[in-house]
């Protein structure tokens, strides 16, 4: 007689020991310690940090090495964990004019104040194989780092030619304590990009660049560098600065041909990310101008343009869920399905 | 570095207290889609974070916990999900459905009728029953509240004059309450009657999408149909090869490549006990 094949639990348990033992690799190769993808894996570290909303450098080097490298896999078990933390608050905005900054250069302006850093950048690399990628000792030595360095668009700002901006009276959103609800406000837009999908807005990003949605950007401003970060304990009831972090700033400026009221003027698409993730930074700032685009009477035509669609979708951990679980039993779905299909089937046939 | 430290059933007390608010007002408007601010929990989203959530939020120490997927127990998401709670709460288990408290399902309504203080906590995809006809949440909201499902008679209408019959196997919709239209989640259609006055509490979790539903005890739950093309269930020409039951749902196993293939339960619990009644 047929026994239904079960038996999930012990093949749940065997496939965990071999995951364990395609993580691990040949034994005879030494083990990759956290803190070598702390140093060295640098970036993805920033990039896991950013998408797992989450800044902690241990956590994030942890879980890359526990997803075997697989970034979305590492990005996921970090908000896995951050679901698990006590909130005890808000810090206060940070402000990245008091940046200690490593890397800064302006698209829109050859020389400025504060002037040009190219700092630790691929940019102006040859990208040829290198065996060999042990850093020469320093020929000069190394740029001082520097503090209070003006924004480019405030520079702008000062001739009117830029759209200003204001801090808002109202309470920023939170959308990890609350759920999202269309349309958004740009608080909330922005936290959303914030952990989107690296790849997911660099696509679209591109997409507007190649006429799905023309936002005509200059890259007014990127600066890498070291944010303090304050708050108020409600005991003391006064600021006090409670750590550092590395966070990466971009602001675009944009054509705006103006309307009704408004004259021609740059509009602002902004884009900040934790460490240094500056292709996120880029690609943030462009949808975030481009969502702009009702806001400011443009019209919306683009997929960039569609607010419910690019935040609904931006999210890789919700868009890898949902796309894997295909692989979970669908077998009494499909069963209803086999038994209308052969239900239609046979109507037909009966019919004929 | 050791890693964070796990509450009961694993989320705060914070994120509980907020997860058994939207509960309550789920409560409070049968079928209506309640946001919540889900979080990220350590299975995939997709996989059942929704009910996972709306499951630790119920839970107690004293509660005994049932978890199914394709009505049966041992489905590996079922296994692990289950596993998940023993780990981080430490709750009893059962595969019997009547000795359960909370029963967290996914695709499929017991066959065992449930009981006064019990809960089913439904895994959800897409809440919306709108959704596939409508894709943005914005107007389907405003559809929700301006009780205007027209599209979705018209969308059944269709079918019948396309295939002679409505052709929605699962995920059938129906109207909880005489007012909102729901998703039942991808339960067959065969399941549907199953929740009409149901004794259970009946929750309804959607993680990616962030919204809990709900029907209360006793609550009347119809499924969409048309007086001359009324709502029918699916049969098979054949008891269940094992226990041989009439009248539950039969999943098909094909036996070999020669196109051999019987009919057994989905519900395992359900099948082992008529076996053993034999």
């Amino acid at each position: 007689m047929y026994v239904a094949v079960k038996g999930g639990e012990k093949a749940i348990d065997a496939a965990h020991q071999l995951l364990a033992e395609a993580r691990r690799g040949d034994p005879s190769i030494p083990e990759i310690s956290t803190n070598q993808i702390e140093e060295q894996l640098s970036l993805g570290v920033d990039r896991v940090m950013n998408e797992g909303s989450l800044y902690d450098r241990g956590f994030a080097s942890l879980a890359i090495k526990q997803a075997r490298g697989d970034m979305i896999e590492a990005i996921f078990l970090l908000r896995a964990a951050r679901t698990t933390l006590t909130r005890f608050g808000y810090a206060l905005p940070l402000d990245t004019a008091q940046m200690q900054i490593r890397r800064r250069i302006s698209a829109a302006f050859k020389d400025l104040p504060g002037g040009q850093i190219l700092g630790p950048t691929f940019d102006y690399t040859h990208r040829l194989l290198e065996e060999v990628l042990v850093p020469e000792p320093a020929k000069e030595a190394p740029q001082p780092i520097l503090a209070d360095v003006p924004k480019v668009l405030g520079l702008l700002g000062s001739e009117g030619l830029i759209e200003l901006e204001f801090a808002s009276d109202q309470p920023v959103g939170d959308i990890t304590q609350d759920p999202p609800s269309f349309p958004m406000s740009r608080d909330q837009r922005l936290q959303s990009l914030a952990r989107g999908d690296e790849g997911f807005l660099l696509s679209l990003a591109y997409s507007s660049q190649r006429g799905f949605g023309r936002t005509h950007p200059f890259a007014g401003e990127i600066r890498l560098g070291e944010v303090e970060v304050c708050f108020i304990p409600e005991e003391l009831g006064f600021e006090i600065v409670i750590g550092e972090m590395t966070v990466t700033e971009c602001e675009m400026i944009n054509q705006f041909k103006g309307s009704g009221n408004t004259p021609p003027q740059f509009t602002r698409g902004y884009g900040l990310t934790f460490g240094h993730c500056e292709r996120k930074a880029m690609s943030m700032a462009l949808v975030d101008r481009a969502l702009r685009a009702g806001e400011l009477g443009e019209e919306r035509s683009a997929p960039i343009h569609d607010e419910e669609f690019v935040i609904s979708h931006a999210d890789n951990v919700q868009a890898t869920g949902f796309v894997e679980h295909l692989k979970l039993p669908h077998y009494v779905d499909f069963q209803s399905e086999l038994l209308l299909l052969r239900q239609l089937r046979q109507d037909k046939d009966r019919a004929e | 570095m050791s890693g964070p430290h796990y509450n009961f059933a694993y989320l705060n007390e914070q994120t509980k207290r907020m997860i058994r608010r939207a509960i309550l007002k789920a409560v409070a408007i049968p079928g209506y889609q309640v946001p919540f601010a889900a979080r990220e929990m350590p299975m995939p989203l997709g996989w059942g974070t929704g009910g996972v959530q709306v499951t630790a939020a119920c839970l107690t120490a004293e509660d005994t916990l049932k978890v199914i997927d394709q009505g049966a127990d041992d489905t590996t998401n079922a296994v692990s999900i289950r596993k998940f709670f023993v780990k981080t709460a430490n709750v009893a288990t059962t595969e019997q459905t009547e000795e359960a408290t909370i029963i967290q399902t996914r695709h499929r309504f017991p066959e065992t009728p449930l009981k006064e203080n019990q809960i089913l906590v439904y895994q959800v995809p897409i809440p919306e029953p709108l959704r596939f006809l409508e894709p943005r949440e914005t107007e389907t909201r405003k559809m929700h509240a301006l009780e205007e499902y027209g599209v979705m008679h018209v969308k059944l209408y269709e079918d019948i004059s396309r295939f002679g019959e409505i052709a929605t196997a699962y995920a059938y919709p129906a109207l909880v309450n005489d007012r909102y239209m729901f998703d039942p989640s991808p339960i067959p259609k065969f399941d549907n009657p199953k929740l009409d006055q149901s004794p259970a509490l009946q929750l309804f979790g959607a993680g990616r999408e962030k919204r809990i539903y709900a029907i209360p005890p006793y609550t009347k739950v119809k499924s969409l149909d048309f007086e001359d093309y009324p709502f029918t269930l699916p049969t098979w020409e054949k008891p269940c090869a094992i226990c041989g039951s009439k009248t539950s749902y039969l999943d098909e196993i094909l036996t070999d490549d020669q196109g051999g293939r019987m009919f057994v339960c989905s519900d395992t619990d359900y099948c082992r006990k008529n076996q053993v009644a034999k």
